[in-house]
């Protein structure tokens, strides 16, 4: 029985050093044991308190745990005493639990209401605007759109935000369910069909920084389908001046962007017979929700990524064009085209690669 | 009857078994389904996996994934877990407190079948056209929107199943009430007694709200209403209540008889008195009516507003005091007691640790401010893994190995009981403590797949091979109950030697009457104070006189198979140009409502059982 | 106590629907029975509150448009005094008056058909008059489901009293039967109590808007 109780030490010991060298794993990008916002922050200090408070509660029970194992192992045939209970303990082991329970709860409770905290973006200015800078997300089946109603206009796939200020958000879903999740940077709020969520996060700019291309990962929470996993987004957190920047440049683009070469002249034709009933490429957010049927393309080429999760370069949006469903099943894109060509596919991939509202 | 099972052929023993109304019988059936699906939930356990072994892999499509996650969950709750309490109730819960069986024996059989047919019915979906694959959870607007009739399946199946538990709650609650032997005062009553019975107020109240949930989702899918469509001015978040509402009571209701059984194994084992057994008790009732209050700690992400968050924050961490009581009593129970590490102990043992790990990120979750990084990320995946299998799933392999001479006659392999033991505490640990960090490295629970550079391959892969470890572990399980059931040798009343209760004072297997005179209860752990008084068994609390016994009968089986028929009809009616569905759906409510009928009118006095029998079983020996 | 046992006025206990084991298990086992269909109601009500009036337009009849007093209030008084009349048989049961005990069980299951009837007809005025169907709206699917859920008890109140007034009617009372028409008694008063509350919820609440 010795083995035993070594086997039992030794796991203990190794599960405290797991936990401390797992903490420090995780990509910065992704991971929120490396908080990149205040809201992730805050989550990340009550995970540090609940901690050191589970921390002690498992120390005690492994003590006693402990000395019970080696003590009282059976050494003769004789009969122990039949203890009934003992009132001082077991008060004891029911007021400590609360009293550190309320040292859980009590900031709990205050970051619980913090982070609901959505006035500024209820009061509206004579414009019928916010003053704060609202993003409405409306969560797809499998895709994301980002609409900013103060600046009206709309893009997908890559959020772009301005870093050291508090973001609002609208969330809502248009099919099933989904949940909306920036690990690194906050926790989760589901898109609902039925409501419309608020809550609001900010955008450590320090962090965002040391970011490549100032990008975080976005992932969807609830399982919504077969592409649930690979229903991914990005985030690019830039300072506010190059935010401001990057909305002008979204603003100008009012109508559709003529391409240059004439291989995505062709493209631009392909996408105007197959495509624009669907994707949209200016960024005007007059057409209601319910026309807008899929991802917006107007700053496709400034993307970091494809389809949510693929490193944009040819190789894959050619991918993507020829076989959709290989790369998001059960998506809605698949099959709503006719079989395209490997000419049109490049003519296609050289048109979207050039849609661009940034040098 | 059960004394001339021996002489029956093959045909007459499946008969019996189709037909049995002792509880006994029944605990074997819950115990052999619950056994079955317990490894097909594994299976698909393993599925998963090795489907998220490394980074992009096809071992499985992602549709079909989604299928494999809904019904491991499902399987492993439903079909498996309850069943499997349901089959130590069944089988001890009457022994403990001497009882001749339970109240309602022919509900107790309507009860498993209804279980049985709900869970096959689940189960076809595989072959017919495939399984649901909106989560355990099946969210409304997902399972709406799910294609084909895999949620139909879960709809129907888990309102048959559904029914047989509710049933099983009530006999049991009445059972506890009305059937204790003299002297066994509500005080007296094991551990494992009481956390059967509070788990049956629980099933009584929340399993309703699950019943409506299932109909709503069954009218919407299968006859046109409009409950969860919001278009037509209904309401996903109504769905989201309802299987809370019943869902977190679930859990409760999965782990208390777990409890319940470490409760035993502890006292036994350690040779002393259950320390604090009046705080215990209080525990078990309080975490049971606690358990009513904290459904919407699921749903902190959906956006009840932080009032709402915040109230039902506080009062899940108020769970956690009753469940800590429970920790420090177990922990007091070995204090000063003469520990023996047989296999269920060391599985009692090893559930401490485990479960208090299960309980702190428990604390965590219900945080609720922290749960918005935790919700539907492998951090809560990780939480219930180590609630419901350091929890229930241990438990359900200690009272395998502690009950299985009581209700088979004969011990499993110790040896092998340890290796098993060792294999699965290790696979389990390696399985989902890693978990924990891939939800806090930002990976969401339910996905098919991952892709490269975000972090998550190794843990996963380690996650993996944690899984192996249990999948050999059960094997070994099984060539031991093979193994053992081939030796069957046969062992006596109290085969652990420090029984305390009434179960361990009659024979292994009891006779179907279970107790020949019913016994006089002295006081709690009644067998423990009749052997430290030197008595060999308990003191008869009447004389020897006829025994009344229920009879056998089919009906609750065909009262079953009714529903079953019934809910083909129901889900294929909708389909374009059915013709059939209403008609096979008529027909099987007819049978159902026939056999309650024929139940109802036909008398059933049951039969005695004879002084003089008694006598005579004596000679021959039945104790064996 | 034998459950088979012959009775005469003098030997019938005062309380024969509990004289056995088994009647006494049955007897608890019902109550209890009784409160998961509490909590089942009780789900469907608030399932209504949550979705009454909640139709896709603006055309679409509400509560305040759909309900009337007078039909409702019959069907309540109905089912009010069906519950009266089941007591009275309960009364006879005890008194060992089997006959008597009989007639009025039937009286009960006649006001049980009348209130069924009335409710067909509320129903079939609903569909036809307002376009208020099961499938028409959430608001429609809720009021059917929960309203005809308790339609359906009722019916089914209805099969378990005339079975037992058949099977019965040739050998009278014994302690094996007494409390198959306790509990089947007990069960039409709770239908009755849960239809006191739809008449609350539903119908009152629904008329003031």
């Amino acid at each position: 029985m010795k083995r035993l109780l070594k086997g039992r030490l030794s796991f203990i010991f190794l599960f405290a050093m797991l936990t401390l060298i797992l903490s420090g794993c995780g990509e910065p990008f992704l991971s929120t044991l490396q908080p990149a916002g205040e809201v992730a922050r805050t989550q990340y200090d009550l995970m540090l308190l609940s901690v050191v408070i589970m921390v002690g509660v498992i120390i005690v029970v492994t003590a006693i745990f402990l000395i019970v194992l080696f003590k009282f192992r059976r050494k003769d045939e004789s009969i122990p005493k039949q203890v009934e209970g003992s009132h001082k303990l077991e008060i004891i082991w029911t007021v400590i639990p609360i009293l550190l329970l309320l040292v859980l709860a009590v900031p709990t409770v205050k970051a619980t209401f913090d982070l609901a905290d959505v006035s500024p973006m209820e009061e509206t200015n004579e414009d019928g605007k916010t003053d704060v800078t609202t993003v409405n997300v409306r969560a797809n089946l499998y895709w994301w759109e980002f609409e900013y109603p103060n600046e009206e206009i709309i893009t997908s796939q890559e959020l772009v935000v301005p870093t050291d200020e508090r973001v609002y958000f609208n969330l809502i879903a248009s099919d099933v369910k989904h949940s909306f999740w920036i690990p690194a940077v906050g926790g989760k709020m589901d898109t609902n069909t039925d409501n419309v969520n608020k809550f609001w996060l900010s955008f450590d700019g320090d962090k965002a920084g040391e970011m490549e291309d100032n990008i975080f990962y976005g992932k969807c929470a609830e399982l919504c389908g077969p592409s649930h996993a690979l229903m991914d987004f990005k985030v690019r957190a830039i300072p506010r001046d190059q935010f401001d920047q990057w909305v002008g440049n979204m603003q100008s683009v009012t109508e559709p962007v003529a391409a240059e070469s004439a291989t995505a002249q062709q493209g631009q034709e392909i996408f105007n017979n197959s495509c624009i009933g669907c994707h949209a490429v200016t960024p005007a957010n007059t057409t209601p929700e319910a026309a807008r049927m899929a991802p917006n393309l107007t700053n496709f080429g400034d993307r970091e990524h494809i389809i949510g999760y693929l490193e944009n370069n040819e190789e894959n949006i050619k991918k993507w064009l020829n076989d959709p469903e290989s790369l998001k099943p059960g998506n809605k894109m698949t099959d709503t085209y006719g079989d395209l060509s490997d000419e049109e596919i490049d003519a296609l991939t050289q048109y979207l690669t050039g849609l661009k509202v940034q040098d | 009857m059960s004394t001339l099972a021996q002489k029956k052929g093959f045909g007459a023993t499946i008969w019996d078994y189709l037909t049995t109304v002792d509880h006994k019988k029944i605990a074997i059936l819950y115990l052999i389904a619950g056994g079955f699906f317990f490894l097909v939930g594994g299976l698909e356990a393993m599925f998963i996996r090795v489907q998220l072994a490394v980074p992009n892999n096809d071992f499985v499509s992602a549709g079909l994934y989604n299928e494999i996650l809904t019904m491991h969950g499902t399987t492993m709750i439903f079909l498996a877990a309850m069943p499997l309490v349901f089959a130590f109730m069944n089988a001890i819960m009457p022994l403990q407190i001497g009882a001749r069986d339970v109240a309602f024996p022919f509900l107790n059989s309507l009860g498993f079948w209804l279980f049985f047919f709900g869970g096959v019915f689940l189960n076809l979906s595989w072959f017919l056209g495939g399984a649901p694959d909106a989560g355990w959870t099946s969210y409304a607007s997902l399972s709406l929107a799910s294609e084909g009739h895999g949620i139909d399946f879960y709809v129907l199946g888990l309102q048959i199943s559904g029914a047989g538990t509710l049933i099983g709650g009530i006999n049991f609650l009445v059972t506890i009430i009305n059937m204790r032997a003299p002297g066994m005062t509500y005080m007296r009553m094991p551990m494992f007694t009481w956390a059967t019975f509070v788990t049956s107020a629980l099933i009584l109240f929340a399993f309703p709200p699950l019943t409506i949930g299932l109909f709503l989702m069954l009218f919407d899918r299968m006859f046109g209403a409009n409950f969860f469509d919001p278009t037509m001015g209904g309401n996903t978040i109504i769905w989201e209540h309802f299987f809370w509402i019943f869902g977190h009571p679930e859990v409760y209701i999965l782990i208390l008889p777990a409890f319940g059984i470490f409760s035993e194994i502890f006292a036994i084992f350690s040779r002393k008195r259950l320390f604090g057994y009046s705080s215990m008790v209080f525990a078990t009732v309080l975490i049971g009516f606690l358990g009513f209050m904290v459904w919407a700690h699921h749903m902190f992400t959906t956006g009840m507003g932080p009032i709402a968050n915040a109230i039902f924050a506080v009062a899940t961490m108020a769970i956690a005091v009753p469940t800590g009581i429970k920790i420090f009593n177990w922990l007091f129970t070995m204090w000063g007691g003469s520990i023996q590490f047989t296999t269920p102990m060391m599985y009692a043992v090893a559930f401490i640790p485990s479960f208090t790990m299960g309980g702190v990120t428990g604390v965590m979750l219900a945080s609720a401010a922290q749960d918005y990084q935790y919700h539907d990320s492998y951090f809560v995946v990780a939480h219930f893994h180590y609630v419901i299998v350091g929890g229930v799933v241990f438990a359900l392999l200690a009272g395998t190995h502690l009950y299985w001479p009581k209700m088979f006659g004969t011990m499993l392999n110790e040896k092998m009981g340890k290796w098993t033991f060792w294999l699965f505490l290790i696979g389990f640990h390696l399985t989902f403590f890693i978990q924990h960090f891939l939800g806090l490295w930002g990976m969401p629970r339910r996905i098919f797949t991952f892709n490269e550079g975000q972090g998550l391959d190794a843990a996963n892969a380690v996650s993996t091979v944690g899984a192996f470890f249990m999948a050999v572990s059960t094997i070994i399980l099984l060539i031991n109950i093979i193994m053992t059931s081939i030796k069957n040798e046969k062992v006596g009343s109290d085969p652990w030697g420090d029984g305390r209760t009434l179960e361990w004072a009659i024979p292994s297997p009891p006779p179907f009457y279970n107790f020949k005179q019913l016994p006089l209860v002295r006081g709690l752990d009644a067998l423990w104070i009749e052997k430290m008084e030197g008595k060999k068994g308990m003191t008869p609390a009447e004389p020897l006189g006829d025994i009344h016994m229920p009879n056998n009968s089919i009906i609750p089986f065909v009262m079953s198979s009714g529903l079953f028929v019934a809910a083909f009809g129901a889900m294929y009616h909708a389909d374009e140009g059915n013709t059939w569905g209403i008609p096979v759906l008529i027909i099987g409510l007819l049978i159902t409502l026939g056999s309650m009928l024929v139940r109802s009118v036909k008398d059933d006095h049951g039969y005695h059982i004879h002084k003089e029998e008694l006598v005579d079983d004596d000679d021959k020996g039945v104790k064996a | 106590m034998q459950a088979e046992e012959k009775f005469t006025n003098e030997t019938w206990p005062a309380s024969p629907e509990k004289q056995t084991l088994e009647a006494k298990n049955k007897f608890l086992g019902f109550w209890f029975f009784l409160g998961g269909e509490t909590v089942l109601f009780a789900s469907l009500f608030a399932t209504y509150l949550a979705l009454k009036d909640k139709v896709p337009n603006s055309e679409m009849s509400l509560a305040k448009d759909l309900f009337e007093m007078p039909l409702v209030f019959a069907m309540t008084m109905i089912l009010l005094t069906s519950s009266l009349t089941s007591v009275y048989a309960m009364y006879h049961m005890k008194n060992f008056n089997f006959g008597k005990m009989q007639l009025w069980i039937a009286i009960t299951v006649l006001l049980g058909l009348v209130f069924l009837g009335l409710e067909i007809y509320e129903f079939n005025h609903y569909v036809h008059e307002f376009g208020h169907t099961f499938t028409s709206s959430a608001f429609g699917s809720a009021f059917y489901t929960l309203v005809g859920f308790h339609g359906a008890h009722v019916a089914f109140g209805l099969m378990w009293f005339i079975a037992l007034m058949i099977r019965n009617g040739k050998r009278g009372l014994n302690l094996y039967n007494a409390p198959k028409y306790y509990v089947a008694s007990l069960y039409w008063h709770f239908i009755d109590v849960v239809w006191v509350f739809i008449f609350t919820v539903v119908y009152l609440m629904g008329m003031v808007g």
